[in-house]
C-alpha cells in the first residue's frame, strides 16, 4: 500500500487543531472543488484534499491514521501488526488496497443501522469524460471505458479491480452532455444500491464546423461576383455535401440556414447548420481581372460608406 | 478482460425522475431536495402537481448540490445560492460559446 501524507496534502502540521484542519480544507476546496474550479487538474487535487480531510476531521480515523506512523509520500508500507485488531475486524488486502479504502472501511464497521444492523451503504458514483469526434456524435458511436475501481468481496476485503465497459453513445451527443449508466458505479454494501456511472461527453474541435448546442456554423467564402450575382455552391455537412443556393446580393456576415443539417438531438430532431457568408478577394488578381475591376470601379455608383456622412454628426 | 456492454441514458429534459429517485441518486435526503425546490435551485416539471416529477437536468443540478453540500459543509440556502450562480455562469459561457461559433475564422 502506498503511503499518503494527509497532513502535507492539507499543508498543516501533524499536531494541527481541528479548526485549523477545517480552515485549511476549506481554502483548498474553494480552489479545487470541481464544481467551482477551472483548474484542469482541480478534480484530481480535490479528491486528494477531500480524502485527507475525511480522515483527519474524524478523531477516530485520525488516531488510526497517526498509528500508521510517518512515511515518505508514495512509499510502500504495511500497517503495524496491531493496527487491524485495534481498528476492528474487517480485513484488507493491503497490497492492492488504497489508503482511502482502509479508512472508508473503518467508518463502515463502526456505524450501525437501526437495531444494530449494518448500515446500508450505496455504492460510489463514478464520473468520466469521453472525448469523441463530431462525426461520431453525428452518427452515434461506441466507446471503451477502462476503470480501476475498489470492490469489496463478501468478507469485506477491498481490492482495486479493473473494469472494462463498452458503452454505446447514441446519436444526440453534444459538448457537455451527460449520459447515465445505471448501476455501473461502485458496488453497494449491506444491501445498498450500486452507484451509477456518469459519462460526460466532450467533442474534439473540428477544422470546419464550430458548435453551439446542436447547431453548427461553417464559414462560407464567396467571390465578390458570387455574392452579387448569386450562386449555387457545394457545402460540406456531416451527412455529406449538399448544394446551397446563395441568393443574389448576399452580404458578408449573412447567415444561410440549412435546416436540420446540424447534430441530431436525443429527442429525434436535429440542430441546423448555418453557413456564414464571407466575401473574399483573390490573393493575386490577374491583369485581366484587375482590368475588369477597374471598369467596375469606374461604372459603379455604389458607395459602401454612404452612411458615414449622414451619421457621423449624430 | 471481458467487456461489459452497457446501455446509457441521456440526462436531458426528456428524462424523468421522481422526488425519491432524485434524492437517492444524488445521495441527499428528500427533505433537502424539497428545500432546494423552495429556494429555486431546481424546478419540478409541474410544481403544482401533487407528485413532483423532475427532468434529467435536475438530476445533474441536485448532484452538484450534493457535492457542494458535502464539499463545503453548507446548508441548503447556501447550496441553492451557489447552484443558481453556477447555472448563470454556465448560461453565460454557453452564450459566449455560441457567439464565438458565429465569428468568422480568418484564414
Amino acid at each position: 500500500m502506498k503511503y499518503k501524507d494527509y497532513y502535507s496534502i492539507l499543508g498543516i502540521e501533524r499536531g494541527a487543531a481541528a479548526d485549523a484542519i477545517k480552515k485549511a480544507y476549506r481554502k483548498l476546496a474553494q480552489k479545487y472543488h470541481p464544481d467551482v474550479s477551472k483548474d484542469p487538474k482541480g478534480e484530481a487535487k480535490f479528491k486528494e484534499v477531500a480524502e485527507a480531510y475525511s480522515t483527519l476531521k474524524d478523531p477516530e480515523k485520525r488516531a488510526a491514521y497517526d498509528q500508521l506512523g510517518s512515511h515518505r509520500p508514495g512509499e510502500d508500507f504495511q500497517p503495524p501488526p496491531n493496527w487491524n485488531r485495534q481498528s476492528g475486524d474487517a480485513q484488507f488486502s493491503f497490497d492492492e488496497a488504497d489508503l482511502a479504502d482502509l479508512f472508508a472501511g473503518l467508518s463502515g464497521r463502526h456505524r450501525g443501522g437501526p437495531g444494530g444492523a449494518p448500515l446500508r451503504m450505496p455504492g460510489e458514483d463514478y464520473e468520466v469524460t469521453a472525448r469523441i469526434s463530431l462525426a461520431d456524435a453525428y452518427a452515434g458511436t461506441e466507446v471503451e471505458l477502462n476503470l480501476t475501481v475498489p470492490e469489496h468481496d463478501e468478507k469485506g476485503i477491498v481490492r482495486r479491480v479493473p473494469r472494462l465497459f463498452k458503452v454505446r453513445i447514441p446519436k444526440g451527443a453534444t459538448d457537455g452532455q451527460r449520459l447515465r449508466l445505471a448501476g455501473r458505479g461502485g458496488k453497494g454494501m449491506n444491501g445498498g444500491r450500486d452507484g451509477d456511472l456518469y459519462l460526460n461527453i466532450a467533442l474534439h474541435p473540428h477544422p470546419l464546423f464550430r458548435l453551439s448546442g446542436h447547431d453548427l456554423y461553417i464559414d462560407l467564402p464567396l467571390a465578390p461576383w458570387e455574392a452579387v450575382l448569386g450562386a449555387t455552391v457545394e457545402v460540406p455537412t456531416l451527412g455529406g455535401e449538399v448544394r446551397l443556393k446563395v441568393p443574389p446580393n448576399t452580404h458578408a456576415g449573412q447567415q444561410l440556414r440549412l435546416t436540420g443539417r446540424g447534430l441530431p438531438t436525443p429527442g429525434g430532431k436535429a440542430g441546423d447548420l448555418f453557413a456564414l457568408a464571407q466575401i473574399v478577394v483573390p490573393v493575386a488578381a490577374s491583369e485581366h481581372e484587375r482590368e475588369l475591376f477597374k471598369q467596375l470601379a469606374q461604372d459603379s455608383t455604389f458607395n459602401p460608406r454612404a452612411h458615414f456622412k449622414s451619421e457621423a454628426g449624430k | 478482460m471481458k467487456a461489459e456492454h452497457v446501455e446509457a441514458v441521456w440526462l436531458t429534459e426528456d428524462a424523468r425522475f421522481s422526488l425519491a429517485e432524485l434524492a437517492e441518486l444524488a445521495g441527499i435526503p428528500e427533505a433537502e431536495v424539497r428545500e432546494l425546490v423552495d429556494y429555486g435551485a431546481v424546478m419540478p416539471v409541474d410544481p403544482d402537481a401533487p407528485t413532483w416529477i423532475f427532468d434529467g437536468r435536475c438530476l445533474l443540478t441536485i448532484r452538484t448540490a450534493g457535492r457542494l453540500r458535502v464539499g463545503f459543509d453548507l446548508e441548503p440556502h447556501g447550496v441553492a445560492l451557489i447552484v443558481s450562480l453556477l447555472e448563470r455562469i454556465q448560461a453565460l459561457e454557453s452564450q459566449l460559446g455560441s457567439l464565438r461559433a458565429q465569428l468568422p475564422q480568418c484564414r
